[in-house]
């Protein structure tokens, strides 16, 4: 296995090790996710708006902000006793550190989306299983778009005052083109289109997932390096 | 070997670095002593590569692999247990499992940490952290160490057996060159081999510690760093 991606993999799977042993993010996700369902599904009005219009934007606003979570401790973890300053002297390249926080990240978000989407479905009354293949490749794409930028902001925030605030004040006006086509593909999936339909958005989301990966690879040295 | 070449650096307006220069080969320590601000652990930094500085050339043989750092945060993880810090840092250097888990072995037992192994690091004392921090360090058998104010927050029997630790795993018999950067004259003197003192990203003066004690370093120091 070339180096950048065992380096990649023994952080990752360090972070996950740290993760499963607090449960800290995990579970502040996966309880945000539940209370933003809830709070969606008996705090709209029925008879005014129906579930099924309303359902994508929810989905797509409650991964979001669950995402969120997950993004502001990726490299918070590595403040904690100058752990960072560790990694970046050890003969590690930048780009594993920021593909193993990217997997690492990518792990715990799938997680909380894996817990949050037949939640959601129960909730809102959708049924997901028809159209089950093509919404997972949207929730994917628009995951990886959404992780991948959302890690290279983490690691500029990190050694901020307000890193928690900073974030998403940063990384949503990023977001906002594949939050919006992975709304509209998602609508048009609940809505028994054909898959020919949401073709054209999952090109977008795949493009955007192309272009800012590289850009995040590219970046990340300058957002550790002193 | 390690060599620092007319080092200079600023952090905007303020001089971090200024013409430093020294080489130090295998078996020396050199200690900087410095007030707060005097540029220590940016010429620490400098010296590990992790910051460039803007001109000069500091060089260690053998490159990032060959350098151990020990600071006053012990670059560890909290809710990882001693072996499994040790390990990941290990792996991190790519040092090969069979001989990875035989240095953990001895770390462990020589730093007195083999009840401690399985404990996460956060049940863990000021101390015992610091001797974990140390065998973190040497986990991938540096030929350089650099201690960046190692001494802070621990009291003085805990600083006592450090000090101790350190003189048997820096130079001397371990053979390694060792950077010891504090700004208190009294820390680390008798680990040092030579003795540099530093003001406003200057050495005032380098010269071999030549049997001095602390109290006539200290003397040194005052003179040297108020005289400047």
């Amino acid at each position: 296995m070339p180096d950048v991606w065992r380096h990649a993999w023994r952080l990752a799977r360090k972070d996950l090790l740290i993760e499963f042993r607090s449960r800290t993010a995990i579970l502040s996700a996966v309880v945000f996710t539940v209370l933003v369902l809830m709070v969606f599904n008996f705090g709209r009005d029925p008879t005014a708006v129906a579930a099924i219009d309303l359902a994508p934007s929810i989905l797509w606003v409650t991964f979001t902000f669950a995402a969120m979570l997950a993004l502001n401790r990726a490299f918070q973890l590595e403040l904690e006793n100058q752990a960072l300053d560790g990694l970046l002297l050890a003969p590690v390249s930048r780009s594993s550190i920021y593909l193993g926080k990217l997997i690492a990240n990518l792990a715990f978000v799938a997680t909380v989306e894996a817990v949050g989407l037949p939640l959601f479905a129960v909730f809102f009354n959708v049924s997901i299983l028809p159209v089950l293949g093509p919404l997972i490749a949207v929730v994917a794409l628009a995951t990886i778009g959404f992780v991948a930028v959302g890690t290279l902001f983490s690691a500029m925030t990190a050694r901020t005052r307000f890193a928690e605030l900073l974030l998403p004040v940063l990384l949503l006006p990023f977001m906002m083109p594949p939050l919006i086509w992975a709304v509209l593909a998602t609508a048009a999936l609940f809505a028994g289109h054909p898959l020919s339909a949401v073709t054209g958005w999952l090109s977008f989301l795949a493009a955007f997932d192309i272009v800012f990966v590289t850009l995040a690879f590219a970046l990340f040295p300058a957002t550790v390096d002193e | 070997m390690l060599l620092a070449e007319r080092l200079r650096h600023a952090f905007g307006a303020v001089r971090a670095l200024d013409d430093v220069s020294f080489t130090l080969q295998s078996g020396q320590t050199l200690a900087v002593f410095g007030p707060n601000g005097a540029g220590k652990t940016t010429l620490l930094k400098v010296l590990a590569g992790l910051i460039r500085p803007a001109t000069g050339r500091a060089e260690i043989e053998g490159g990032r692999r060959a350098v151990g750092w020990i600071g006053h945060q012990p670059q560890l993880y909290a809710h990882l247990t001693v072996r499994e810090n040790l390990r990941f840092w290990g792996s991190l250097y790519d040092v090969p499992d069979r001989e990875l888990a035989a240095r953990e072995g001895e770390l462990l037992g020589r730093l007195g940490l083999n009840e401690h192994a399985d404990r996460p690091v956060r049940a863990l004392s000021r101390g015992l952290i610091q001797r974990v921090a140390i065998a973190r360090a040497l986990i991938h058998d540096p030929r350089v160490l650099l201690l960046d104010e190692p001494f802070t927050g621990l009291d003085r029997t805990a600083a006592e057996d450090f000090r101790r630790l350190l003189a048997e795993q820096g130079g001397g018999t371990g053979g390694r060159i060792t950077v010891l950067v504090t700004h208190n004259v009294e820390e680390g003197t008798e680990l040092a081999t030579d003795v540099a003192f530093m003001r406003a990203g200057r050495f005032v003066q380098l010269a071999p510690r030549a049997g001095r004690d602390a109290a006539a370093i200290a003397d040194a120091y005052r003179r040297a760093v108020a005289g400047a």
